[in-house]
């Protein structure tokens, strides 16, 4: 009779266990309901149009809004893509077609250690690079630093996707008598390209939620500016502002800005991962 | 069937497909056998920015090692164990920058870790087919909100919740541990912590899980058809998947100690090393992120950049043995199967 | 070693490729041992053998695709008397053409683009000779009339047997001189087959074919003449009606009444 308690208290232990991990997927599912309900909540008031379309008014005053940080944010993810996407488009299709040299090794660990390199001290380094020669903060010195980001997620996407495209479709190419680099050009890298573009639109939807790495590159700027040598505005430090400000009225609007960056990069990745995940099916 | 001769029809000869007469010239021009000049441009061209990737990683960890000399001549090792930070007098040392980095992530690793394999577990064993690819989305989604979001949810939601709520509770309850002493701001390292462990919650679970899921259906079979409880194969499991989630767990760590924006808002930024969850700390990415723009003196400076760069070798450190890690337990998976 | 000017009847034919002590090799592994071998021009060489015996190897020497994969190739191989392995690959490969295994149109490009790919990426431009190009290839590849109307879609949307003949068709765009086929029906049905190997009688007319195959019955239908081999060696060459019923070599006769392979 001992043998069936002690296995009943096998069940039970079993129960008790499953139900915890069943559990700890609810406690942590719990945070982001919250963080997406409080986003809602608190800043959905605050978003009307006069909120994209206006300036930041001066403190003190109620009102305004976060144009200027949208578009400085639009041009920064712009200088990124600039120096990103060759960078790692390139890298990408060169490593893809050499998997075991020496040299592509070592670029792919490289590309890895890069990756997880805090965006902070990416952001240090393109102050020591930009910001230094040029003495002063620019919108170019922020790409910059957004660029360095992109790199890697750039380079993995496409050498992934770029090896996933089947073998014989090369071969048909070639035994046409296409010399090599168009093959790769205009057969290839065509076949692979809605994976590599979801793939940039993924690296857009991080640098875009990026705050660390602009503080001390692109700075920040109350006015309107489109200059690339000018600090400039950006959306993530609109909203580290204003949160930091004793205004009721900021206070907000830091909640409403942060919808808008939400929305944005929710919308991508999801986008990525349909995308993705149908290509399996 | 219709047949054609070749002097029928008006079809361009193997000759005259070759139209670009650049090309043309070129491979005329090239030994015979030898490589076309199109794959010569191409081929070398993506070398180059494969090349330009290489020198901009050694670029990165060159200038910063360039620009710390001052600082590690002036302090040498002891910087990383002094503890004066104190900018009007040029006297600068790491060592709270680093116990807070350390502290804060350990306190978010401790936590997220149990919840993590918890969840990784669900996916991969426990839950009803439907529901685990939603849950899955819903958990990487945590990992797409961005930092700064996750700072402005801290000051406003959880720091007051904390500071009415939480500490009160374990201060009046467990303050004879030297962890909850002190007043409770709210704002400091349980706060950071905390918020620590939701950024890094979904790294380790969605690794821990695709680890879990790479072990073999046929050894839980196995289990099963010997009588064993669902726990009990999850446990067999779980020592099977122990270095991919230590992996996993080492990848956590190294997104932990880089982590800024979040931590900055909640941490209290006040350089200081206490046993106490409660007190206020400063992590070695928070300084950097308030004071680099108000380095007044060259020393000033070039100690902010030694410590970004003890922050790199930490990451690099942390992941290369993660990556090693997870790396060699994949492998050893799709080899045997 | 088989004397091929004493032994078989390819002495009347013009010969189009002669190839001379033919050695392959994979890294240290040698795939193909001194294969000498007279192709005669317009006719169709069937290539058979048991898994293996390097007849797909052989088929890629002929248009130098072995050495993409990392191979090398020792020998002579002469096309009309000029050695292929001195001249560039990729002007080779106009006048070698090639068709796989594995239906493989391209997946981007509509049916249109996939038959005038060789000449577009190659800097053929004009027009309206493309449209005629089209027209005149998907005709000799048999699948005019069921495509003629929708040219423009993907070239992936078409049946099996469909897709291998706009392979077909995209491969005569280029006016090679030669086709290489690789076992070009296995991946097919038996009525795309059919179509196909009626197809090759057509085609023989005007080019030179050589089509490597485990079928033997299919060998048997379509080819002049067969070359059998053997581990990377030729065992024999004849006309095929005399492969199939009189062969010389023992290992001949053993794999074609089916006694291996």
């Amino acid at each position: 009779m001992i043998g069936t308690l002690y296995y009943r208290w096998r069940k039970i232990k079993s129960f008790i266990m499953s139900s915890l991990c069943f559990l700890s997927a609810i406690l942590a599912l719990i945070p982001l309901f919250i963080i997406f309900y409080y986003t809602m909540s608190k800043g959905l008031s605050s978003i009307n149009w006069a909120f994209f379309t206006q300036m930041p008014k001066p403190a003190g005053e109620t009102g305004g809004g976060m144009a200027n940080a949208l578009m400085g944010t639009g041009i920064l993810i712009s200088l990124g893509s600039i120096i990103g996407l060759p960078v790692g488009i390139l890298a990408g299709i060169y490593l893809s077609a050499n998997r075991t040299t020496m040299f592509a090794r070592a670029v792919r660990f490289l590309t890895e250690v890069l990756n997880g390199i805090p965006s902070i001290v990416i952001g240090v380094v393109a102050y020591i690079i930009v910001v230094i020669p040029m003495k002063r903060f620019s919108a170019l010195a922020g790409g910059v630093s957004l660029g360095i980001l992109m790199i890697p997620l750039i380079t993995r996407t496409t050498e992934e996707m770029l090896n996933l495209v089947p073998h014989s479709y090369r071969e048909a190419s070639l035994g046409l008598g296409i010399p090599r680099w168009k093959t790769t050009l205009f057969v290839i890298l065509p076949a692979a390209f809605k994976g590599i573009f979801t793939g940039i639109l993924l690296s857009i939807a991080r640098v875009a939620g990026e705050t660390a790495p602009l503080l001390f590159t692109a700075l920040g700027n109350r006015f309107w500016s489109t200059q690339l040598d000018q600090p400039i505005a950006s959306l993530t430090v609109f909203i580290y502002d204003y949160s930091k400000a004793p205004f009721d009225d900021w206070n907000r609007q830091a909640w409403a800005a942060a919808l808008v960056l939400i929305m944005l990069v929710m919308f991508i990745n999801i986008l990525f991962r349909f995308v993705t995940r149908k290509r399996y099916a | 069937m219709v047949s054609f001769t070749k002097e029928q029809i008006e079809v361009p000869k193997s000759d005259e497909v070759k139209t670009s007469s650049l090309s043309v010239l070129f491979s005329r021009l090239l030994k015979p056998g030898g490589k076309n000049v199109g794959d010569f441009i191409f081929e070398n061209t993506t070398r180059l920015f494969a090349f330009i990737l290489l020198s901009l990683v050694l670029l990165m960890a060159y200038e910063m090692f360039s620009k710390s000399l001052p600082s590690i001549h002036k302090f040498g090792w002891g910087f990383i164990i002094r503890t004066t930070w104190d900018p009007v007098h040029d006297e600068f040392g790491a060592l709270p920058f680093i116990f807070g980095t350390l502290f804060s992530s350990l306190i978010g690793l401790l936590i997220a870790l149990p919840l993590s394999v918890g969840i990784a577990i669900f996916l991969s064993e426990l839950s009803p087919h439907w529901l685990e690819q939603p849950v899955s989305l819903l958990v990487e989604l945590l990992a797409a909100i961005p930092s700064i979001v996750y700072g402005l949810f801290g000051i406003f939601v959880m720091t007051p919740w904390l500071r009415d709520k939480v500490e009160p509770f374990l201060g009046n309850h467990f303050g004879f541990l030297p962890l909850f002493t002190g007043p409770p701001y709210g704002f400091g390292m349980l706060a950071a912590g905390l918020i620590l462990t939701l950024m890094i919650l979904p790294i380790i679970a969605s690794i821990s899980r695709d680890v879990m899921k790479a072990i073999p259906g046929s050894m839980r079979e196995a289990a099963f058809a010997l009588g064993a409880t669902k726990w009990e194969v999850i446990k067999i499991v779980l020592s099977s998947s122990k270095s991919g989630i230590l992996g996993a767990t080492l990848l956590g760590l190294g997104r932990a100690v880089g982590e800024t924006m979040a931590v900055t808002m909640v941490i209290g930024n006040t350089p200081g090393i206490s046993s106490s969850l409660f007190a206020p700390g400063y992590t070695m990415a928070s300084v950097l992120a308030n004071e680099f723009t108000e380095a007044t003196s060259d020393l000033y400076a070039s100690s902010l950049i030694e410590i970004a760069l003890l922050l790199f070798v930490l990451t690099i450190i942390l992941n290369a043995a993660a990556r090693f890690i997870v790396w060699s337990v994949t492998k050893k998976y799709k080899a045997d199967y | 070693m088989l004397n091929m000017t004493e032994e078989t009847e390819v002495v009347d034919e013009t010969i189009r490729i002669r190839i001379e002590n033919l050695n392959a090799f994979f890294g240290k592994t040698q795939a193909l041992i001194n294969i000498n071998l007279n192709i005669p021009k317009n006719k169709v060489l069937a290539i058979i053998g048991p898994s293996g015996c390097g007849k797909s190897t052989f088929l890629r020497c002929l248009n130098r695709m072995h050495e993409e994969v990392g191979g090398k190739i020792k020998g002579k191989i002469l096309l009309d008397n000029q050695n292929i392995m001195e001249r560039d690959p990729v002007e080779l490969r106009k006048m070698v053409g090639m068709i796989f295994q594995k239906p493989n149109p391209f997946p981007t490009m509509s049916i249109f683009d996939n038959v005038t790919a060789g000449l577009r990426l190659n800097g053929f431009r004009n027009k309206k000779k493309l449209q005629e190009i089209v027209e005149v290839n998907l005709t000799k590849a048999a699948l005019w009339d069921e495509v003629k109307d929708i040219l423009n879609q993907p070239g992936i949307n078409l049946s099996g047997g469909q897709q291998q003949r706009l392979c077909i068709a995209r491969t005569l765009a280029v006016n090679p001189e030669v086709i290489l086929m690789d076992e070009p029906c296995s991946a097919l049905d038996p009525i795309s087959t059919a179509k196909i190997e009626e197809l090759i009688s057509g085609l023989k007319k005007n080019f030179t074919i050589v089509i490597v195959t485990h079928n033997m019955q299919q060998a048997a239908r379509v080819s002049n003449y067969t070359a059998f081999f053997y581990m990377g060696e030729l065992v024999e060459y004849d006309k095929t009606a005399n492969i199939f019923t009189r062969p010389k070599m023992k290992q001949t006769e053993d794999y074609v009444t089916g006694r291996f392979g």
